[in-house]
């Protein structure tokens, strides 16, 4: 018997995500955001001309999942690589796509000169207070008190000072156009993070400049908890400290 | 052939960049290449191309390595301590396989050492420096027109191998003035570009990557980096021999203590002594060949560096086993002047 309801497509992968294996651990906020951004860039229609810069930490492999060209940087170096790629080629559409070990450690030196020059490409911030791929030490973004492999009695502000608040930091600077805080903890904060990547997207193709959005992800695995009681962690520790929201739009 | 003019070696090398088209040049300010960067700031952005002071010298070779990344010709230069931080990048372009042109107008070391001359980063230069098994393309000046000539070349060679060529230079070469002529075009010879980023049009998407973690896929990456220095290594060797035939002691040098010793040379024939000059211009790919079959004939070699004795062991390598290998050096800013040379080539001979 045929009723005639013609079927439709509501959701389907994004053209520009990869269909491949994730190698993300359960729970963990980088598929989310890897989406986001394979989303962004359909419907920016920009797939052709976007170079990705990779960086040193879990998402060093985001190039399996966003088909794009892509460039691996050193640990921190992204938005320096970025830069070449823009300053070289102002045509392509450039993102960088970095940790909290990589942007606001190792690479902080880059981030800030980079965001001070007003360098027209997109940062993509992911904050989860830890090192993923190294197994779980400490990151500039550590809660005090929070445990990891390198703070086995937690992050004592005596020994290793307050974790660092990389939006407020770049907003003291005169040059970035767009700085916001989001989150993927639930559904509601994933589509203000989409909201967000998107406008950073958009400022860049509009030829603006710096954007970064800083977005609150889960790590169950290295924070020791399950998926779940990770999305909590984010919203009920993370977000007092790190408060959501949009610090600047020029 | 342009009319000549009287410039430093620094000047000189940025107009030679800019004729070899470089389209971007980052770079963080370090004595004694300064001329270098101020001249790259003035007249790059005349020439259609970016200037931007950076700020470190790992934000330089990584914006050297974006551009690259992209297909744009783009420099960086530094002094010795400068360098050293440039090495992450480097040895990361190396893995990459993409081109580049890195300076280093040396200084004393080690660490903070000073503003004299040096050719105290031999090692670093020729044999590695960062980490990984991976070579450099060095070439070294010894005239301010050899800055010009061999800083075409350098783009050359980076583009045609998809390489780092790196210019060794002493702090004198920058500083020293002298006459120059300018080729008035350069024939930039264009190297297929199938592994730039340019947007996924119409092709997979393509990625510049140095991380293998699949087993046996990195040894494969270094498998194919060996085979392609063995062709380097085979085809570019480029060295000057002077007054080598027939000679009974063989100077070798280079940069500016290939000037000393030419002097020293001059007036050891006048003294009757049969001397020569071999200076390598590669020094890597180290000019063995050349060398090597000097060593048949002449059995003594005096190396001349300012250096506790780098080069000198390329030198031991590549000679016949039976060749008596001297060195001099000195090193801190100090300058091996023709005198000493002459006076240590003499002590060899009288033996």
């Amino acid at each position: 018997m045929t009723t005639g309801t013609k079927e439709e497509i509501v959701f389907k992968r994004p053209e520009a995500l990869n269909e491949v294996v994730s190698h993300y651990c359960p729970g963990c906020g980088h598929g989310i955001i890897h989406r986001i951004v394979a989303e962004v860039i359909d419907e920016l229609g920009i797939r052709e001309k976007t170079v990705s810069v990779a960086p040193v930490g879990c998402s060093v492999l985001l190039y399996n999942y966003i088909d794009c060209d892509s460039v691996e940087a050193a640990h921190g170096r992204a938005p320096a690589v970025a830069t070449g790629i823009k300053r070289a080629r102002p045509d392509l559409i450039c993102f960088t796509y970095q940790g909290d070990g990589d942007l606001a450690a190792i690479g902080t030196n880059e981030i800030i000169h980079a965001a001070n020059r007003g360098e027209n490409f997109t940062t993509i911030f992911v904050n989860n207070a830890i090192y993923g791929m190294t197994g779980g030490q400490m990151a500039p973004t550590t809660l005090v008190g929070q445990r990891s492999e390198t703070t086995p009695r937690g992050r004592s502000v005596a020994n290793e000072g307050y974790p660092i608040k990389v939006c407020e930091l770049l907003n003291t600077l005169e040059a970035p156009v767009f700085i916001e805080r989001t989150s993927v903890h639930d559904v509601k904060n994933v589509r203000k993070t989409k909201k967000a990547i998107l406008k950073a997207f958009q400022n860049q193709i509009d030829g603006k400049g710096f954007s970064l959005v800083e977005v609150l992800s889960m790590c169950p695995t290295n924070w020791r908890v399950d998926p779940e009681t990770g999305c909590k962690f984010v919203s009920e520790k993370m977000v007092p400290v790190f408060p959501l929201g949009n610090l600047r739009d020029k | 052939m342009g009319k000549k003019l009287l410039v430093a070696g620094n000047e000189a090398l940025g107009e030679a960049a800019i004729l070899a088209g470089a389209k971007c040049y980052f770079g963080y300010p370090i004595t004694p290449q300064n001329e270098f960067t101020a001249y790259m700031a003035s007249k790059l952005p005349e020439a259609g191309g970016i200037f931007l002071q950076t700020e470190s010298e790992l934000a330089a070779i990584n914006m050297v390595l974006g551009a690259s990344a992209v297909g744009v010709r783009s420099l960086t230069s530094s002094s010795s301590p400068g360098v050293s931080l440039k090495q992450e990048g480097i040895s990361y372009m190396a893995g990459d396989e993409i081109p580049g042109v890195v300076v280093n107008v040396q200084r004393g070391g080690p660490g903070l050492g000073n503003i004299a001359p040096s050719q105290a980063d031999y090692f670093q230069a020729t044999k590695g420096g960062g980490h990984g098994d991976y070579r450099n393309i060095v070439l070294a000046p010894h005239t301010v027109q050899e800055c010009v000539d061999l800083m075409i070349l350098a783009f050359d060679l980076a583009d045609k191998w998809r390489m780092v060529s790196l210019i060794l230079a002493d702090g004198v070469m920058g500083q020293m003035m002298e006459p120059v002529e300018y080729p008035e075009k350069v024939d930039i010879k264009q190297y297929p570009k199938d592994y730039i980023l340019d947007g996924a049009k119409g092709r997979k998407a393509r990625i510049i990557r140095s991380l293998y973690l699949v087993d046996g896929v990195l040894e494969e990456l270094n498998n194919r980096l060996q085979a392609k220095y063995a062709k380097v290594k085979e085809e570019e060797q480029r060295s000057e021999s002077d007054g080598v035939d027939g000679a009974e002691l063989v100077l070798v040098a280079c940069g500016m203590c290939a000037r000393a010793c030419r002097d020293a040379m001059r007036s050891l024939n006048k003294q009757g002594r049969k001397v020569g000059l071999f200076r390598p211009i590669t020094l890597w790919p180290f000019p063995e060949k050349v060398l090597g079959a000097i060593s048949e004939k002449t059995k003594k070699f005096l190396v001349v560096e300012m250096n506790a004795g780098q080069m000198v062991e390329d030198v031991k390598l590549n000679t016949t086993h039976d060749s008596d290998v001297h060195f001099y050096g000195r090193m801190g800013g100090g300058i091996p002047t023709p005198p000493e040379i002459v006076e240590k080539a003499n002590e060899i001979l009288n033996k």
